[in-house]
């Protein structure tokens, strides 16, 4: 058996953040075990500029992004194993992995992150009628397909859902010489950013039809079209909108869930919200030294928060290793009227330093004011031009309003109009 | 004549109005800031926006390799980038920053490598 100080699952973003901000808290023995065979994780597919504005100041496309994180990796001693799946982390952190080298290995480790990203929903949660020819496929997949494998999956798409991935795949296709027919979207909004629609399908003409969904694809072997309906207040079609569009490609752009299948066997407790671990303000899950970042954390749209939050995890994970990771008293954070969710979930109110807890609102506000409440004081309130779904917000809390708590307390955040 | 656009510059994504009378622009209004107004008349007098695609690379690990413009291009010649850009290819090893076409249609934008790679 191997014996590493922290071992980090996945070597994305988030999985680079956190090992680099380890190693600069001073923790020796640092692996990243990555499948793939490179660093950079989703990253690598995303070649459209929009990353790290926030970060770093300038607009770069995803592998540049990753590129920047993986040179910092390579300055330092810290171990990257490449192609190899972690396929078990136990409850006394010995994490097991496996690659075409060393076969089978065994980790002891003193702390864990969990860095292994989200996936995407695929077709089963839908429920669409008709057989599975070959043509349907998630947005993800054909990113890949076109932008890794250098590929086009096909020449007249519809793309069901308009997430971003769907609406930079509308362009993207498009340029190399595809027919993008329409995108539909089940819900009266899309969940995209407004200057991904104006970019991606409004400059090429690409039609968006809200409240619209495919109800079934035909075609025996390959796709040959696909049959979409408006849908009423209820999502249920319509009967007698039918349309039928002569289609090869069907791409599905309905979403992303968190990738915990490692996270389950150890044990480890889940947001029903996030469909992430529950953590507290250094993402430590409620399993001792196992931390969690990154989009298995909570499905992240900015890649630059994705590092911020590792860089937290990095170095809770070093405080635990040094055992300067207290105890201390812990207390909850709720989302209330319009609030969907808070990350963190749990507060240690003995912190002695800035807490942001991030959140994400059920619907657009303009004007509205987030107020941050505890025991019937009022924290903050602060009055926002717009809050919107798809964008993470956050406040912060100080250690001074934390001193005033005790563990009864709970911290709630709302929305006002 | 009045004109409808979205300001793209951020996620507020403001509906502005632009009056133009004989190519000349009267007033711009609906933007909530500075920006939006710039990126109205931008966008009315030189629209660009920023490409990236992949070009065919030769002896990599992998058969392409991302590149985009070094700066935005003139959005109605997008189309005729991306025919040169699929025209041309590019030997391994790259590295970020390489320079696959200069100048591209004399747009002043260069098209650039955006990621390593180190070849077979
Ligand atoms: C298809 C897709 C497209 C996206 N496009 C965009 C976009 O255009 N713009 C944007 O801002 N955000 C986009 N995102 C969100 C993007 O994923 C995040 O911004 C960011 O990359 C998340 O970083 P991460 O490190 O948490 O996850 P990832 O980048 O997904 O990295 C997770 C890594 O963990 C590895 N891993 C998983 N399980 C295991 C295991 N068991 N053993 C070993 N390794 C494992 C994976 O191979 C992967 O490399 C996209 C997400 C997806 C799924
Ligand atoms: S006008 Fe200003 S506030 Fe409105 S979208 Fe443009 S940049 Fe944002």
């Amino acid at each position: 058996m191997l014996n590493y100080d922290l071992v980090v699952v996945g070597g994305g973003p988030a999985g680079m953040a956190a090992a680099l901000q380890a190693k600069e808290e001073g923790v020796e023995k640092i692996v990243i075990l990555e499948r793939a065979e490179t660093l950079g994780g989703i990253l690598e597919q995303c070649i459209h500029t929009g990353f790290g504005l926030h970060y770093f100041g300038e607009e770069l496309s995803g592998p540049e992004y990753a590129g920047r994180f993986i040179a910092e990796v390579e300055k330092t001693d810290i171990d990257v194993y490449t192609d190899t799946m972690v396929l078990d982390v136990s409850k006394d952190n010995v994490v097991t992995a496996v690659n075409n080298r060393d076969g089978l290995i065994q980790i002891k480790a003193i702390a864990v992150v969990l860095a292994m990203g989200c996936r995407e929903r695929p077709r089963g949660a839908l429920s669409i009628a008709g057989s599975r020819p070959a043509g349907v496929m998630t947005a993800g997949t054909a990113q890949k397909y076109v932008n890794i494998d250098g590929y086009m999956p096909g020449k007249k798409v519809v793309i069901l859902g308009s997430g971003d991935i769907g609406l930079i795949m509308a362009r993207r296709m498009t340029l190399e010489g595809a027919e993008v027919k329409v995108v539909c979207e089940l819900m009266p909004y899309s969940g995209g950013l407004k200057r991904n629609i104006v970019q991606c399908l409004d400059d090429f003409g690409i039609p968006l039809r809200l409240s619209c969904t495919v109800i079934a694809t035909h075609g025996k072997e390959r796709l040959e079209g696909v049959t979409i309906a408006n849908v009423d207040e209820n999502l249920k079609p319509i009967p007698g909108t039918e349309q039928y569009i002569e289609c090869d490609t069907l791409l599905l752009s309905v979403g992303l869930i968190p990738e915990n299948e490692l996270s389950n066997g150890v044990g480890i407790e889940l947001d029903r919200v996030t469909g992430g671990p529950v953590v507290d303000e250094y993402r430590e899950t409620l399993h001792k030294g196992i931390f969690a970042c990154g989009n298995v954390l909570q499905v992240h749209d900015l890649v630059d928060y994705v590092t911020e939050e590792s860089k937290i995890a990095g170095k809770g994970a070093a405080n635990y290793i040094f055992g300067k990771k207290q105890d201390g008293t812990f207390i909850n954070t709720k989302g209330v009227n319009g609030v969907r969710y808070i990350v963190p979930q749990r507060v240690n109110i003995e912190n002695e330093e800035d807490v942001k807890l991030y959140f994400r609102v059920g619907q657009v506000y303009k004007g509205a004011k987030v107020v941050v409440e505890c025991d019937g004081n009022i924290l903050s309130s602060k009055k926002k031009v717009m809050l919107a779904p798809g964008e993470m917000e956050n406040v912060k809390i100080t250690p001074e309003m934390l001193k005033n708590m005790n563990k009864n307390s709970e911290i709630t955040v709302r929305i006002e109009e | 004549m009045k004109k409808n656009l979205i300001c793209v510059s951020c996620p507020l994504g403001c509906p502005i109005e632009v009056e133009i009378e004989n190519g000349e622009i009267l007033s711009v209004t609906g933007n909530t800031c500075k920006r939006g107004d710039k990126y109205a008349r931008d966008e009315l007098t030189n629209p660009v926006r920023s490409l990236t695609t992949t070009v065919k690379l030769i002896g990599g690990t992998l058969p392409v390799v991302p590149v985009k413009s070094s700066k935005p291009v003139p959005k109605d010649k997008m189309f005729q980038c991306m025919k040169l850009i699929n025209e041309a290819s590019i030997n391994a090893s790259v590295k970020i920053g390489d320079v696959v076409i200069k100048d591209i249609l004399g747009s002043g934008a260069d098209i650039v490598v955006t990621n390593n790679d180190n070849g077979k």
